[in-house]
């Protein structure tokens, strides 16, 4: 690790001042991924600026009768949080699909959105990793890419999004709110997070100096039919293989609405538009769901150890999808799949 | 260029360091004052400058759970965690469980259920415990399996932990 300066902000403004001042500086709060990276060399910042004591962590409910959630309040909080469980089950249940108790009680809901991929690669920095160093190419590429993405790659880069968290807020249509030097905006959560296309050193939309401040949930919750699905090579403590989000909308026998979120499958939460507008007015059974999987997965493409990605993640959105139907949702302790 | 707060001001950096910073932390209801470079591990500062070797370095990437301990009442991991950042915690490690003498009664149950074998993940394993009953979701043998999962034991005496941490807990 190499050697940093130490700043512990008191406020939101004098964060994002340091933050503009300071060339090279990263924002540090559970430091659960940062610390990591910075022992493996992987990330290098000149110093770190502590937003950890920033009083940001509450978790409040809206004029509009959804959630704001601060950036500080931690996994585990979030996960038990009565109104979270209650209203946002599938978010609950994502949480606690993710990483350890003890991991969960460190890390903060906005570092788990800026959390790094976990691509062998990546990490390895005596190899080639674009998003690590740009234009020093892809080793996953042809390389051990079990992990790695099937949908929405790119030559440049085919690592994923590690986080279970941010299937669900995709799912959710969730809002991020960011403060930088220029003010105060709210990224929609599919435009938080960005495809690896030309610049996968880039992760996300947000500027230098900006930090996230908190997550917004709309008032829809999908409280009755949801489920989170996660496969993984452990059934517990283990980064995804696939894992999907679905919130379900039932009326009369078919389904209303449809919202449907993968994880480990690509360089963001992945939305398929079409794939949940085939599954909307249809009657909820298993050859409607088995359309809206072939949907989804229609584009994937696999590099060789990941193509097996391509039909588990299939089956795990008809899978999901019926769990959500049934109103029978995967059970993060049971690990038997219903 | 930055500047901490005004209760924890740094020194200021000399030698081509960034400079160390000085804090103190309460551990096992023992006040510690420390001046440490930022870089340190709070693992790291538990066994190398405090002398609490209990606490276990495994596999020092978060990926093991040897080195869960308790700050301010919940179980983290002392590998990930910069100590600079817990200026004022309150820390519990493995040496702080047992009271006068008598040990804790996760300790007395992992002897009772032969809940180990070469010992290493052991404190880790207690102090995870620990959080786990402090935190009160756990009830069945399936929670607890999943609740514990943080923590590896190479050894594999897992259904010996299950049972040590049921037998604190009351469970049948």
């Amino acid at each position: 690790m190499i050697n940093f300066q130490y700043a512990r902000a008191v406020s939101v403004s004098e964060a994002v001042r340091l933050m503009a001042g300071t060339p090279g500086a990263k924002f540090i709060a559970g430091g659960t991924n940062l610390v990591d990276l910075m022992k493996m060399d992987v990330e290098r910042p000149t110093a770190l600026i502590d937003v950890s004591r920033l009083p940001l962590d509450t978790v409040e409910e809206t004029p509009g009768g959804g959630l704001h959630i601060g950036a500080l309040v931690r996994n585990s909080d979030l996960a038990y949080h009565p109104l979270v469980e209650r209203r946002y089950p599938v978010l609950s249940s994502a949480l606690l699909a993710g990483a350890s108790q003890q991991l969960r009680n460190m890390a903060s809901i906005g570092g788990n959105l800026l959390q790094r991929t976990r691509c062998a690669y990546f990490y390895d920095v005596a190899t080639p990793c674009n998003k690590r160093e740009a234009g020093s190419g892809c080793s996953a590429l042809g390389g051990l890419n079990r992990m790695n993405a099937i949908l929405g790659t790119s030559d440049n880069c085919i690592a994923v999004h590690p986080s279970d968290m941010c299937v669900a807020l995709a799912a959710l249509e969730a809002k991020v709110h960011v403060t930088g030097t220029r003010g105060e905006r709210v990224i929609a959560f599919a435009d938080f997070h960005r495809l690896p296309e030309a610049e996968p050193q880039r992760d996300n939309n947000l500027a230098a100096d900006e930090l996230v401040t908190g997550i917004e949930l709309p008032q829809r919750g999908f409280e009755t039919h949801y489920s989170y699905l996660k496969i993984r090579d452990r059934s517990s403590y283990a980064f995804a293989l696939v894992s999907v989000a679905v919130c379900l909308e039932l009326g009369g026998g078919r389904i209303r609405e449809a919202r449907l979120a993968l994880g480990g499958v690509a360089h963001k939460p992945w939305r398929d538009a079409g794939a949940e507008a085939a599954l909307s007015g249809q009657s909820a059974n298993e050859a409607t769901f088995m359309r809206a999987a072939a949907l989804v997965l229609s584009k994937a493409k696999g590099f060789g150890h990941n193509t097996f990605k391509i039909d588990l993640a299939r089956r795990a959105v008809v899978r999901a999808l019926s769990q959500a139907a049934g109103g029978t949702p995967q059970s993060q302790s049971n690990k038997k799949i219903a | 260029m930055i500047s901490s707060d005004d209760s924890d001001p740094p020194a200021p950096a000399s030698g081509g360091s960034a400079g160390s910073v000085s804090l103190a932390v309460m551990v096992n209801g023992t006040r510690y004052p420390l001046t440490l470079d930022p870089r340190c591990t709070l693992l790291d500062v538990l066994r190398e400058q405090l002398d609490l070797t209990g606490t276990k370095k495994g596999c020092d990437h978060g990926q093991c759970g040897a080195c869960t301990i308790l700050v301010d009442g919940r179980r983290v991991l002392a590998c990930l965690t910069l100590a600079v950042m817990k200026d004022g915690a309150n820390i519990t490690t493995i040496e702080g469980l047992a009271k006068d003498g008598v040990l804790h009664p996760l300790q007395q149950a992992f002897i009772e259920h032969d809940a180990f074998q070469c010992g290493y993940c052991t404190p880790g394993q207690i102090c995870s415990a620990v959080g786990l009953i402090a935190e009160g979701r756990a009830q069945t043998a399936d929670e607890i399996r999943e609740s514990m999962s943080g923590n590896i034991c190479r050894c594999g005496a897992y259904p010996n932990i299950v049972a040590a941490i049921q037998q604190a807990m009351g469970l049948p």
